[in-house]
C-alpha cells in the first residue's frame, strides 16, 4: 500500500532546496557511486532492481542502458523526458516542482552509468514554473560541486541543461523528443535504428522518464534487492499514481507496485466523490483501454493490468461515476489525439479526426446505424500502422469504450439522446 | 531589431548545445516573450540568428501550440478541455469566460486585453478545472474564483 520513497520530502517546507534535499540524505548516492562504484556497477544495480520505465511503456531501465554501444568514440547523450502530457498524468510535475534535486541526482547517476557528459531535461513548455525550479536546482547543484567538471573530485564531468518544449504531446515519444531537441518539428523517426544507436545528433542516446530516474538514487542508496522487494516479480519499486476525475481526494499517490486499484481508490482517495457509484476507470492515462467498475480488483502492476485488457501506462487514473456519458468521454479523448497527431502518417492524420467527428455525431444524437462498425474498422486500420504509437493511443481507448459500453453507444444512436447525464459540468 | 541584452541571452543558449539549431524553441520562446507573437519579420530575424532559411523557423513556429504566429491579447487565457477537467467543471469555466468576455475560442477582446484559447491537458488534472494565464496556472477554479481572477487582470 502507501510507501513514500519518491514523495518522502513532499509537503515539507522548502522541499525544493538543496539544503532540504541534503538534510534527508540527498546526493549521498551520487557521492558513493562516484567513489566506490564503476559505471557498470551502477547499471548492474539498476538492472537487478527490476526498475521499469515509468513513462508508459514499462521497458526495463537497466536493459535500455545496456543497448548503448561501447567504444564508438561518439558522445553519449541522456535525455530526461519531462514532457508529461498524457491526459490524466501529473506526477512528474510534482517531483519537478517539489523535489527537483532528486530528479537531478537520478539524472547524474544515469549519466555516470552510461558515460554521458551532457544531459538534457526536456520539459513541456507549459511547465514554466517547473522549468524555473529545475534551473534553480541545477544552479545549486553546480555551485555545490555535484555537477559540472570533475564532479566531487572524481574526474567525471556531468552537465545537465533544461530544454523547454513549446506544446506538443507527440514530443513525449522519444524520437520526436530528439527531433524537437534538435530544433525541428516533433516528427517521430522510423525505428530501427533505435536512439541507443542513432539518437540525438546521430549519437547514442538514452531517453528516460523523470519518475524512472528519480528511483535511481534510492536504488543505489538502499540496494536493488530492497527496491525489487517493494513489488511483485519484475515490477520493482513504488509507483506514483495521478488520480483525477470523480474522486473524493484527487492527487498524486505513491503505493507499492501491485497494490489493488480498489485499495488505491477507496482507501487512499476516499472513493467516488459524493458517494456515487463508479462506472469506469482509466488506469494508465487516456490512451489505455478503459476498465469497468467490475475490474477494479486488479493489482496495479504491468502484467496484472495487461491481463485485464488495459495497461498500467503512466499511472494516470481517471475516475468516472455513474452519471458519465461514455460516448462523450470517448469523443473528448478522441479529440485530444486528433489535435495532437503530428500529421506524418496517413492512418493517424486522417483517421483520428474522422473518429472524433463520428463520435461527436453520435453524441449529438445524429448517429447512424453502422457508425459503431465504422469506428471499430477505423481502429483496426490505425492500430500498428504508423511510425509511432500515437495512432494506437487513439484507437485503443475508442475501441474499449465501444466494446465495454456498447449498450450506451447503441442507445445514443437509436434514441438520439443520452442514457446518462450530469457527469460533465 | 534584436537588442544587445537579448543577444547576450541567445549566446548563453548557444553554449548549451553542440548545434545552434537546438536553440530554436528556446530562442522563439524568448522572442515571443518580448514581442507577444512571432511575426514574419521576427521569424526572418530568428533565421538569421540561427543561420537557417525562414522556412525552417516557420515550420517549427506553426507546429507547436505555444508558438503564436498571430498577435495575442495582453492576457492569454488557456482553458483545459480535456477529460479530467471536463469531469470536474471545466466546461462551466469555459462557458463563464465566454459569457463574461463575449469572446470564443481563438478570439481576442476588442480592447486587446484578453485572448481565449481552449487547450488540451495541462498536467493539472488533480487540481482542475485549470486555466493558464500567460505562464501561470490557476487551479481548482469555480465561477467565484474565476471572477476574482478576471477582476485582477486589467
Amino acid at each position: 500500500m502507501e510507501e513514500r520513497v519518491l514523495t518522502r520530502n513532499i509537503g515539507r517546507p522548502g522541499s525544493e532546496t538543496l539544503k532540504a534535499y541534503r538534510d534527508s540524505g540527498g546526493y549521498t548516492a551520487l557521492s558513493r557511486a562516484l567513489k566506490e562504484m564503476s559505471p557498470e556497477d551502477v547499471a548492474e544495480r539498476v538492472t537487478r532492481s527490476g526498475l521499469r520505465g515509468r513513462g508508459g511503456a514499462g521497458f526495463p531501465t537497466g536493459k535500455k542502458w545496456s543497448f548503448i554501444p561501447k567504444g564508438t568514440g561518439k558522445q553519449i547523450y541522456l535525455c530526461v523526458n519531462a514532457d508529461e502530457s498524457e491526459p490524466g498524468t501529473f506526477k512528474d510535475r510534482l517531483l519537478i516542482e517539489k523535489d527537483p534535486h532528486m530528479v537531478v541526482e537520478g539524472t547524474a547517476l544515469a549519466a555516470y552509468a552510461i558515460g554521458c557528459r551532457r544531459a538534457y531535461i526536456y520539459i513541456r513548455g507549459e511547465f514554466v514554473h517547473g522549468a524555473r525550479v529545475l534551473e534553480g536546482a541545477l544552479r545549486e547543484a553546480r555551485a555545490a560541486g555535484f555537477l559540472g567538471r570533475d564532479v566531487l573530485g572524481s574526474g567525471v564531468d556531468i552537465e545537465i541543461h533544461v530544454h523547454r518544449g513549446a506544446g506538443a504531446y507527440i514530443c513525449g515519444e522519444e524520437t520526436a523528443l530528439i527531433e524537437s531537441l534538435e530544433g525541428k518539428r516533433g516528427h517521430p523517426r522510423l525505428k530501427p535504428p533505435f536512439p541507443a544507436v542513432v539518437g540525438l545528433y546521430g549519437c547514442p542516446t538514452v531517453v528516460n522518464n523523470v519518475e524512472t530516474l528519480a528511483c535511481v538514487p534510492h536504488i543505489i542508496e538502499r540496494g536493488p534487492e530492497w527496491f525489487a522487494s517493494l513489488g511483485p516479480p519484475n515490477n520493482g519499486g513504488t509507483k506514483l499514481f495521478s488520480v483525477s476525475g470523480h474522486v473524493s481526494r484527487p492527487g498524486v499517490y505513491e503505493v507499492r507496485m501491485g497494490t489493488p486499484l480498489r485499495a488505491l481508490l477507496d482507501e487512499q482517495c476516499g472513493g467516488v466523490a459524493g458517494g456515487r457509484r463508479l462506472k469506469a476507470v482509466i488506469p494508465g492515462g487516456s490512451s489505455v483501454p478503459v476498465l469497468t467498475a467490475d475490474d477494479i480488483d486488479v493489482a496495479l502492476d504491468f502484467e496484472s493490468v495487461a491481463a485485464k485488457g488495459s495497461m498500467l501506462g503512466s499511472g494516470g487514473v481517471i475516475v468516472m461515476d455513474e452519471r458519465t456519458c461514455m460516448v462523450k468521454a470517448g469523443a473528448v479523448v478522441a479529440r485530444f489525439y486528433a489535435h495532437e497527431s503530428c500529421g506524418q502518417c496517413t492512418p493517424c492524420r486522417e483517421g483520428t479526426p474522422w473518429m472524433e467527428r463520428v463520435l461527436w455525431r453520435i453524441e449529438r444524437g445524429e448517429g447512424q446505424s453502422g457508425d459503431l462498425e465504422l469506428l471499430l474498422s477505423m481502429c483496426v486500420n490505425i492500430f500498428g500502422r504508423c511510425l509511432c504509437p500515437l495512432g494506437d493511443a487513439a484507437a485503443m481507448p475508442v475501441r474499449s469504450y465501444i466494446q465495454r459500453f456498447r449498450d450506451e453507444f447503441e442507445y445514443h444512436i437509436r434514441e438520439r439522446r443520452c442514457l446518462a447525464a450530469g457527469g460533465f459540468s | 531589431m534584436i537588442s544587445d541584452a537579448t543577444r547576450a541571452r541567445i549566446n548563453e543558449l548557444f553554449e548549451r548545445y553542440p548545434d545552434r539549431r537546438s536553440a530554436m524553441i528556446p530562442l522563439l520562446l524568448l522572442l515571443q516573450e518580448e514581442r507577444g507573437w512571432l511575426s514574419p519579420e521576427t521569424m526572418r530575424e530568428a533565421g538569421e540568428v540561427l543561420d537557417l532559411p525562414p522556412v525552417r523557423i516557420y515550420e517549427v513556429a506553426t507546429f507547436y501550440t505555444m508558438l503564436r504566429t498571430r498577435p495575442c491579447g495582453k492576457y492569454l487565457l488557456q482553458v483545459c478541455r480535456n477529460l479530467s477537467c471536463s469531469l470536474v467543471g471545466g466546461e462551466g469555466v469555459l462557458r463563464h469566460i465566454e459569457k463574461r468576455l463575449g469572446i470564443h475560442d481563438g478570439q481576442t477582446t476588442p480592447d486587446g486585453c484578453f485572448t481565449l484559447m481552449t487547450v488540451e491537458c495541462l498536467g493539472s488534472c488533480g487540481t482542475g478545472p485549470v486555466v493558464q494565464v500567460n505562464g501561470d496556472y490557476h487551479e481548482n477554479l469555480d465561477v467565484a474564483k474565476l471572477d476574482k481572477l478576471l477582476d485582477s487582470l486589467t
